[in-house]
């Protein structure tokens, strides 16, 4: 992480239109790195060269190296932004094509949606790989429905002669979808009201879920789900973790047999060590 | 049907089904090589292996023995039709 931070301009803090989204949206206060409390958690995903730390650094004023090449983001970056009186700590996830472990940073991804669980979870995709790109969100949208579909590269699609229906494709994915190019600076203010929209439930998510249309899947389900459910009764989402099982996941199979699946407070501190581990402390 | 190390530069096909299993098959999946998807050899290689495919506006390269994995259909040549 770059420890570079930047004073953010000055805002007023009060005005008549204080409650209106739009108007909150231009008052955003990039805040760096200089975060001592925050109410909402804001992950950011996507996959590989989808231009996510420019996202990162268009909303914290951080400067995250960014560059095209595999693995840039090695762990993970943070930073914090406040916008309608409300502090915001983003936290940026290494850029994967699954959420499916079969590398260190798609574990890093993961744990931190499933055990970090994240108030909103942004995922930055690719205007003009749009198919590709979706396969991420359908596996982001089987754990989460707190998700914001942040449409980046819109000025290449555009170039490319490709047109995107935003509006449909929120629509059919059930969060909100939002058309932007971070590098133009275009679209992030209604990229910031829709992350606002969802912390504070005032978008209600209808997730698109996969039918699986496999009666033999769904008895299978049915036979496993109530045994994790009994043996980790605080596990926010059974039904992916028992999917994952059939699936033969090695990472989820053995985190069950070494018993920690269900050690939240232990995932957590791994995931999130300076975050939620804090929380749950006093909590307890 | 045949499979995917078999497809030739310039034809196009798709995706019929997947032979690996368990994290293979996952990760191929993850990748974009799922049944229906088209596909088309990229760039070949004069060594044989790998080689580069185009699927859902990427390019992914594979082995032989991966791409031997998948399963295709591939598509009947557009063959240039002259209107009189």
């Amino acid at each position: 992480m770059s420890p570079e931070t930047q004073t953010a301009p000055a805002v007023p803090s009060e005005s008549k239109c204080a409650t209106c989204p739009v108007h909150n949206a231009s008052e955003l206060r990039r805040l760096g790195v200089n975060m001592d409390r925050w109410d909402f958690v804001v992950a950011l995903m996507g996959n590989p060269n989808t231009g996510k730390s420019t996202v990162f650094n268009a909303l914290t004023g951080l400067r995250q190296h960014v560059g095209n090449w595999v693995g840039k983001t090695v762990s993970r970056a943070e930073g914090g932004f406040r916008l309608a009186e409300t502090n915001y700590k983003l936290v940026d996830l290494p850029g994967t094509y699954s959420l499916v472990s079969s590398s260190h940073h798609e574990e890093v991804a993961r744990d931190f949606l499933l055990f970090g669980q994240p108030d909103v979870t942004v995922v930055v995709v690719d205007a003009t790989r749009l198919e590709r790109n979706l396969i991420l969100v359908l596996q982001v949208l089987e754990i989460t429905g707190r998700v914001v579909v942040a449409l980046n590269l819109m000025d290449e699609a555009r170039r490319h002669g490709l047109e995107v229906d935003a509006r449909d494709l929120t629509r059919q994915l059930g969060v909100p979808v939002v058309p932007m190019s971070a590098r133009r600076g275009e679209g992030i203010r209604e990229l910031l009201q829709a992350i606002d929209e969802v912390a504070k439930g005032r978008f209600v998510p209808r997730p698109r879920r996969l039918d699986h249309q496999d009666p033999r899947l769904e008895a299978a389900l049915r036979r496993i789900l109530p045994e994790i459910e009994a043996a980790f009764p605080h596990l926010p989402n059974a039904r992916w973790v028992a999917l994952r099982l059939l699936d033969g996941d090695h990472s989820i199979i053995r985190a069950i047999e070494e018993g920690s699946l269900g050690d939240i407070d232990r995932m957590a501190a791994k995931a999130l060590p300076d975050l939620r581990a804090r929380e749950l402390t006093e909590e307890n | 049907m045949t499979t995917l190390d078999r497809l030739s530069p310039g034809q196009r096909a798709t995706i019929t089904s997947l032979a690996a299993q368990g994290a293979e098959r996952r990760r191929l999946m993850d990748l974009g090589f799922i049944p229906g998807v088209e596909i088309e050899v990229e760039m070949g290689n004069p060594l044989g292996d790998p080689r580069a495919f185009r699927l859902l506006g990427g390019v992914v390269a594979l082995r032989r023995e991966q791409a031997r994995e998948i399963g295709i259909q591939v598509q009947p040549e557009e063959t240039p039709t002259h209107v009189a």
